[in-house]
């Protein structure tokens, strides 16, 4: 687990903290293109829950990730105080909406630990490691796993 | 600029030479006898054939070489291009193609029918020879003579004979000019011939090389120092030579100048020499009345004097429409052709002035890629200038600052930029109806049948995405109405047809789409016969009742054939489905009708762009949708005395004493749970597929607005019901509704499970 948390934090120790409720989780800096304020999207038919909808990106339409409802929490209720991270990955430019951005961290790979063993959906799919930072506990996601895109292709 | 990229080039150059040497074989099949068009048509071959030999592609040169010289048969109406000589050569222009291909891409090409159609094209240039004389410019002499020559045949037997000859003789002996003739060549040239890093003193030089020659230029037309054009041309020579080589290598020697001047050559005898001489203060070209006594070659020469004045002429009309300086620089005597040559432009049919300007327009190449970014470009100043109006709206409640003014002026020029933007990527749909006509000739040779093309609207103008998608489903339909459509000859006879099928093939615009119909005068559909396939293969039941127009449409059916034996051209079932489907992924449509003993037209209705679209913004729940125009029939407000329950969950509304299925627009997209009351909203009529006619339900209208398509998919996935997304002037985002989607969805097919087969497939 150590040898993957190291891969994926390849060429990129730079890490941005994000909070959703009381816990925190980040992703790799070199996949966030940037951060914007919530403004309203439009809702998608058919869509899973976590999406909430699609946003003009200055162009490109852009579809919103509820990270919350993604990570198996509840579903967020957006205000104008939560923040949209965009992020690429694959490609596909996505936004993650959080309820605000908490940190910019720079870490070595050692710093990362491997995720405990335990039993739970979330676990597996999106934790690739856990960092202790001046006492706080923050996970680190795999976007790929985010993405709804990356499912369908799976399946 | 590397070799691959000059190769790269010339295979471009290739494949506008040969479009333009089909269009012209087309033309002549047509019946078109001017001489213009078969020189177009050797001027394509040869321009192929130039450009293979530097890069020494042997099997090009020598296929073009034998087509070439034939060609000039042609076009020195030694050959009568009938429908005859006329096959050989479209054939020869598809091995052409071909060749060009394996040039390029690699690959083989039947050796065999290569042969075969050199065999041919060597019959007919040696088959029917006229007893003419020096006329015969071929460019490179002919590997066999093409033509016994009367009037000067020693002089052409030598031609392949050492000779040796003195510079002693310089100023005509009389004994001599007995035995080597003397050629007049007026060699006028125009700018282009230096542009093109050619020089008339080589070319003079290697002139000098077939004999003696005196050379007198002309530099009366050369402009006070001010007005001097320094890359213009303005000398011309007037040369006399005696050669025993003949005409042809005289000719031979400016062969790869001959586009860019005015070349005359013409044999004289010692007693028109004296006219002759006078020729350079004449604008005529050549005084016809001093050859009269030498009866034939006379004639022969007329002609080639006209075929040189048609030439010159040509030149002249891309003189007069390319640049005035041009004009300038031409002299007198192709001013004078060119007064003649626009008069006879204007004369000439309009198809045949088209061709000549769409000759002549200068064009650039670019990267599709640098096109479509800047359309991307155009589409976001698009968007963010409707978004700033309408903030200055909301902003400024009387309306009438300057900044509105300047506003609605920014609007006008972004519009018209868009437009602008938009008419770079459209094209003529011609080259896809050329690729049809090579469709049509070959599946007429398997089949035995003889067909005839017939294209119309080839000008039509389309965006190219649309284009290069067409080929495809096109090439299908057209196989089929070859293969299914028409009948055999005797058949055809029989029914008391003419013996030849013919296949029509049309564009035209029609309310800001693209109307593309392809009719056959063949059998019509089967319905009896439709019917039973499809009752076999369980797309109806025994006892459907179904009208004429849902027989038909059931061709379009996955897995239908009712080709009797499955042949290799069609009738494998894989075929009007897959057109259908490739016409809607366009955004099109497509309609069958069908008369029995008549034929079947097929009409296909695509949009002139797929990046921009006409559409009703509507509320649906809460939300904002945009319902493409094209959809749409009429709008209703529904009364509440027009609807009716039928069944526990559908509602029919009757519209003009018929009924007609209501769809709630928000149920289906699961924007609200319940279903809405109609008489709250509006109904927009629309016409799906198979001909049906729906009603979608909506809460509201907002109004009519292009709007640029955005892909959902490049982010997000394809979404059931939803066409693709587009940016409204508030900065939201807005869906593009799929109405045949929800139409079909609202037959009793999911949309999820559409979905779920889309991703299964």
């Amino acid at each position: 687990m150590t040898d993957l948390a190291q891969n994926l934090t390849h060429g990129g120790r730079e890490l941005i903290a994000f909070r959703i409720g009381d816990q925190e989780f980040c992703v790799n800096v070199m996949s966030v293109r940037e951060i914007r304020g919530w403004t309203p999207v439009t809702p998608m038919p058919h869509a899973p829950s976590y999406v909430l909808g699609v946003l003009n990106l200055r162009g490109a339409v852009l579809p919103i990730i509820d990270m919350s409802a993604r990570l198996g929490m509840k579903p967020a209720e957006p205000t104008v105080r939560h923040v949209i991270i965009v992020t690429q990955a694959r490609n596909r430019v996505v936004g993650l909406l959080v309820e605000a951005v908490s940190d910019i961290l720079t870490i070595k790979d050692e710093n990362i630990q491997p995720t405990p063993d335990v039993s739970s959906e979330f676990e597996r799919t999106f934790a690739r490691g856990i960092l202790a930072i001046e006492g706080r506990m923050i996970c680190l996601i795999e976007l790929d796993a985010v993405f709804p895109h990356s499912e369908s292709e799976a399946a | 600029m590397d070799m691959n990229e000059i190769k790269e080039i010339f295979f471009q150059e290739c494949e506008e030479q040969l479009a333009e040497l089909e269009s012209g074989l087309l033309r002549l099949n047509d019946g078109d006898r001017d001489p213009e068009t078969v020189n177009a048509v050797f001027r394509a071959v040869h321009s192929i054939k130039g450009g293979a030999g530097a890069f020494g592609l042997d099997d090009l040169v020598s296929f073009a070489h034998v087509f070439e010289t034939t060609l000039d048969c042609v076009r020195s109406n030694k050959l009568e291009p009938n429908q005859e000589v006329l096959k050989v050569m479209l054939k020869s222009a598809d091995v052409l193609a071909d060749l060009t291909n394996v040039a390029r891409d690699g690959g083989s090409v039947d050796q065999a029918r290569s042969k075969q159609l050199i065999r041919e094209l060597e019959a007919l240039a040696n088959g029917s020879p006229l007893p003419t004389a020096s006329a015969a410019p071929a460019p490179v002499p002919a590997a066999k003579p093409a033509a016994p020559v009367a009037a000067a045949p020693a002089a052409n037997d030598q031609g392949f004979m050492p000779v040796a000859f003195s510079f002693d003789e310089f100023g005509g002996d009389e004994s001599d000019s007995a035995d080597q003739p003397t050629y007049e060549v007026v060699f006028k040239p125009k700018s282009d011939l230096y542009t093109k890093g050619n020089e008339a003193t080589l070319l003079l030089r290697d002139l000098s090389r077939l004999g003696e020659m005196s050379i007198h230029c002309d530099m009366s037309n050369l402009p006070p120092l001010e007005e001097l054009d320094p890359e213009a041309a303005y000398f011309w020579w007037k040369i006399s030579i005696k050669t025993d080589k003949g005409e042809d290598a005289v000719r031979s020697v400016f062969e790869f100048a001959e586009w860019d001047c005015d070349l005359e050559v013409s044999e004289v005898g010692d007693e028109s020499a004296v006219v002759a001489s006078d020729l350079p203060m004449q604008p005529v070209p050549f005084d016809l009345s001093a050859l009269d006594d030498e009866g034939d070659a006379s004639a022969a020469m007329a002609e080639e004097q006209e075929n040189l004045a048609s030439a010159q002429r040509d030149e002249a009309v891309a003189a007069a429409e390319t640049a005035s300086n041009v004009l300038q620089m031409a002299g007198n005597a192709s001013r004078a052709a060119s007064e003649s040559a626009k008069n006879a432009a204007a004369a000439a049919a309009q198809n045949n002035a088209q061709q000549a300007s769409s000759a002549v327009a200068p064009t650039i190449r670019v990267d599709l890629d640098r096109v479509d970014r800047l359309i991307n470009l155009v589409g976001e100043l698009v968007i963010n200038q409707a978004m700033l109006s309408q903030s200055v709206i909301e902003n400024d409640n009387n309306g009438t600052s300057s900044i509105n003014m300047g506003l609605e002026e920014l609007q006008q020029l972004t519009r018209e930029i868009q437009d602008s933007v938009m008419a770079i990527r459209a094209q003529p749909v011609k080259p896809v109806f050329q690729r049809m006509a090579r469709t049509v000739r070959e599946i007429a040779d398997i089949t035995g049948k003889s067909v005839r093309l017939v294209t119309e609207g080839e000008n039509t103008e389309v965006d190219k995405t649309v284009i290069d998608k067409l080929a495809e489903p096109l090439t299908h339909m057209i196989r089929n109405a070859v293969d299914h459509g028409l009948e055999m000859p005797e058949k055809r006879l029989a029914a008391g047809k003419s013996a030849e099928g013919t296949v029509k093939l049309t564009a035209k615009h029609r309310s800001g789409r693209i109307v593309i119909e392809l009719s056959d005068d063949g059998a019509g559909i089967n319905r009896t016969k439709v019917r039973q396939k499809a009752i076999d293969n369980d797309l109806i039941t025994a006892d459907a009742n179904l009208s004429d127009e849902e027989i038909d449409n059931l061709i379009f059916h996955a897995g239908f054939s009712t080709a009797d034996k499955v042949s290799d051209l069609s009738g494998r079932g894989v075929g009007m489905d897959v057109v259908k489907r490739s016409i809607q992924a366009l955004g099109g449509r497509i309609n069958i009708s069908s008369k029995p003993g008549h034929g079947s037209t097929f009409t296909m209705s695509l949009p002139l762009t797929l990046a921009v679209l006409d559409g009703m913004v509507v509320t649906v729940a809460g939300q904002t949708l945009v319902v493409p125009l094209t959809a749409i029939v009429e709008t209703l407000q529904p009364e509440a005395a027009a609807i009716h329950s039928f069944g526990a969950t559908q509602r029919l509304i009757s519209i003009r004493n018929s009924f007609c299925p209501l769809v709630d627009v928000g149920r289906i997209l699961n924007f609200r749970s319940t279903q809405a009351n109609p008489v709250e909203g509006v109904a927009l009529l629309v016409e799906s597929e198979g001909g049906g006619q729906r009603a979608l339900m909506v809460d509201a209208i907002q109004g009519q607005r292009q709007v640029v398509i955005k892909s959902l998919e490049a982010n997000y996935t394809h979404v059931p019901g939803i066409a693709a997304a587009t940016i409204l002037g508030d900065g939201r985002v807005a869906l593009i509704l799929d109405v045949d989607s929800v139409v079909s969805a609202s037959r009793g097919h999911s949309l999820q499970l559409e979905a779920s087969l889309a991703a299964a497939g």
